[in-house]
């Protein structure tokens, strides 16, 4: 994985430097918080209900081990002895103080971690495929080009003050894992006939309170234009994203507003003007930012299918864990695994800092020093040998992270809510605790199949709602809560976006009524190979409708 | 009936106003408005400790008091003076080991 060079250590020293003085400054009351907000929020420190926040990035959700046992011992030392990691791939503490701030920055920088622009309207941590690298169906590893856009986009002076905040997400697989079409910019990594490597480029994607799924504004972007075309479109939504209004300053609605062939022409004559510039990347640099990545040297482990044959036959726990959990891997002696971080009734994404140390000594001894973080909020450890999978899967059952639900009706995505969250409206946490009790049972949840359920605790969509087969936003009414359910989106390659099914229901009706659309799906399904998600598109809303509201929906 | 609500600058504890201008971390301690002018003392208070760099996000809370309790009327400020509803060992909840405000 990426190493910082001279500059980077340099920078990001100076940077922690720079903010501990901010922080004495205030602490001594030299800088009001009207001052100081800014600044705090640049080192991804936020105020929230209990406390204040700290938002660390992890840069296209990879890890390394000793970073991982630096959060765990931050977790121990300054926080509760827990992280959450997020749908950005990033992990927030939720109670550090404010003066202990500058010292934990200064332990991330020894690991080669920061803070920085994980808030303000800047460009944001660039996200990536969680498989990068790995993946059978990958064409290309993501990764070195996110390098490539974090290096470029580190306190560039002229997006650092953008209308408002820009999400860039990089793919590498046909298969979308990385729901580009539901960022600011997407990038989806493709050989064209010829063989070259480039870019299909997605503009105005975004969830919060205006869904949209970007728009494809160009088929094929050569791999050495990646810095020109992106300047090009961040120059065109500098100049012309809106800043009178908070709610339409994303780039989604200029795009909307603008018209998608209008704004491609408008980034095309930038692109045009940029392309022979030095933002042309030379093969030279790409390739050495792509040694960085370079995939391990992964020794041949074919005793591997028969022991695995043995195992999975004598115990049915880690054979179910064997079928749910793992992804295929480019070497047929290895699989990609999900450790999922949705024990039934558990937060999700939240981790124990002994949790962390045991991950970081599994990814040590059998994950070839490699960790991912998924934006479904699991982590994954790339590359383990098959032949290594039952002691891998042991060592997870120690810490209480095996269960065996990856891509499950129970793996649910929620953001912190309203038990966090000064801008939650209602609560996501015990939701999804509630349902994932509901649909404990193992066997019924494999017979349901793939399901993505989504939770958000306000309009801002940090669960990622709108992209749920079923979404469910919290909204607060009359004083309680009161949850929305969509049905039939989708965040992979095929994008949509999901639809109201109806009124809302309370917080003691919400369990039943997911219970009651699954169970309309089973009775309605062709048969098992039909998902949720295909059925839905086969069936349309009604026959949800119908279930939920009865004659109340035949009426409407 | 209001109390005033904000977190201590320090390390972003939510405290409330109570009597003699302390911030407590307790909201069955703190200071009950009953009308205008007692509103308009505790945003005082409030205002004045802004400017001495002891709290940030200062705001009246509406609340009840039910059988000599305290609660706030909104659930956002339920939560925020007895901790992560998910987390009963976590916030103030813990430390009062007294029934959730939720």
């Amino acid at each position: 994985m990426y190493r910082y060079d001279e500059f980077d250590h340099a920078f990001v020293k100076a940077r922690v430097a720079e903010f501990r003085d901010q922080v004495e400054r205030r602490l001594s009351g030299a800088l009001t918080e009207e001052q100081f907000k800014p600044l705090r929020l640049m080192n991804g420190v936020y105020l929230q209900l209990h406390a204040y926040m700290l938002r660390i990035a992890i840069p296209y959700g990879t890890l390394a081990p000793r970073q991982m046992r630096m959060l765990a011992h931050i977790a121990r030392t300054y926080d509760k002895g827990y992280g959450h990691f997020t749908t950005r791939q990033n992990l927030q503490f939720h109670w550090p103080a404010l003066k202990d701030v500058p010292e934990i920055l200064e332990k991330l920088a020894s690991v080669e971690m920061h803070s920085i622009q994980t808030s303000g309207n800047c460009i944001r941590n660039v996200t990536a495929d969680h498989f990068a690298g790995a993946a059978a169906d990958e064409v290309a590893d993501p990764r070195p080009y996110a390098e490539i856009l974090r290096q470029w986009s580190s306190l560039h002076p002229e997006f650092s003050y953008l209308p408002r905040k820009f999400k860039i997400a990089v793919t590498g697989a046909e298969s979308d894992r990385a729901a580009v079409q539901v960022h600011d910019i997407g990038l989806h990594l493709k050989k064209s006939p010829e063989g070259r490597l480039g870019f299909a480029v997605y503009v105005g994607g975004g969830l919060g309170r205006t869904p949209m799924i970007a728009k494809k504004i160009r088929d094929f972007l050569p791999e050495e234009d990646l810095l020109s075309y992106t300047t090009a479109i961040l120059r065109v939504y500098n100049l012309h994203g809106r800043r009178d209004n908070k709610f339409k300053a994303r780039i989604k609605i200029l795009v909307h507003e603008t018209g998608t062939e209008e704004l491609a022409q408008q980034v095309e004559r930038e692109y045009l003007a940029l392309r022979e510039s030095e933002l042309k990347l030379p093969e030279d640099d790409i390739q050495a930012i792509r040694e960085y990545f370079a995939p391990p040297l992964l020794p041949v482990r074919s005793e591997g299918e028969a022991l695995l044959a043995s195992a999975t036959a004598t115990d049915a726990r880690f054979a179910t864990w064997v079928r749910r959990n793992l992804h295929t891997h480019k070497h047929p002696d290895y699989a990609c695994v999900t450790i999922s971080l949705k024990g039934i009734g558990e937060v999700p994404g939240d981790i124990s800092a002994d949790q962390m140390e045991a991950v970081a000594d599994l990814a040590e001894r059998y994950g070839q020093g490699e960790i991912r973080v998924s934006h479904e909020q699991n982590l994954v450890l790339p590359h383990v040998a098959r032949a290594d999978l039952k002691a891998v899967y042991e060592g997870l059952v120690e810490i209480g992270l095996a269960t065996a639900n990856a891509g499950l009706v129970t793996d649910i995505i929620a953001c912190p809510g309203l038990d966090y969250c000064a801008l939650a409206n209602a609560r996501s946490i015990p939701v999804a605790q509630q349902i994932a009790i509901r649909f404990a049972d193992q066997s019924r949840q494999e017979e349901i199949g793939d399901l993505k359920l989504k939770i958000s605790g306000c309009i801002n969509a940090c669960g990622h709602h709108h992209v749920g087969h079923i979404g469910i936003l919290g909204v607060e009414k009359k004083g309680a809560e009161l949850y929305q359910v969509t049905l039939g989106g989708s965040g992979d390659e095929n994008t949509t976006l999901g639809e109201i099914i109806g009124r809302g229901f309370g917080a003691d009706e919400i369990v039943d009524a997911v219970e009651t659309i699954v169970e309309t799906y089973l009775g309605l399904r062709q048969d098992k190979s039909e998902t949720f998600l295909a059925a839905y598109r086969r069936l349309g809303s009604a026959p949800f409708k119908e279930a939920l509201y009865g004659s109340e929906a035949k009426a409407a | 009936m209001k109390l005033l609500a904000a977190n201590r600058l320090l390390d972003g504890v939510a405290v409330w106003a109570g009597p003699d201008g302390v911030w407590v971390e307790d909201i069955g301690q703190a200071e009950i408005a009953r009308d205008g002018d007692a509103e308009a003392r505790l945003e005082q208070i409030g205002r004045e400790a802004v400017a001495r760099n002891l709290v940030l996000d200062i705001e009246l809370i509406d609340i009840d008091v039910v059988d000599g309790a305290v609660r706030p009327l909104r659930l956002r400020e339920r939560i925020r003076a007895a901790g992560p509803s998910i987390h009963p060992e976590l916030g103030k909840q813990a430390a009062k080991q007294a029934a959730s405000l939720v």
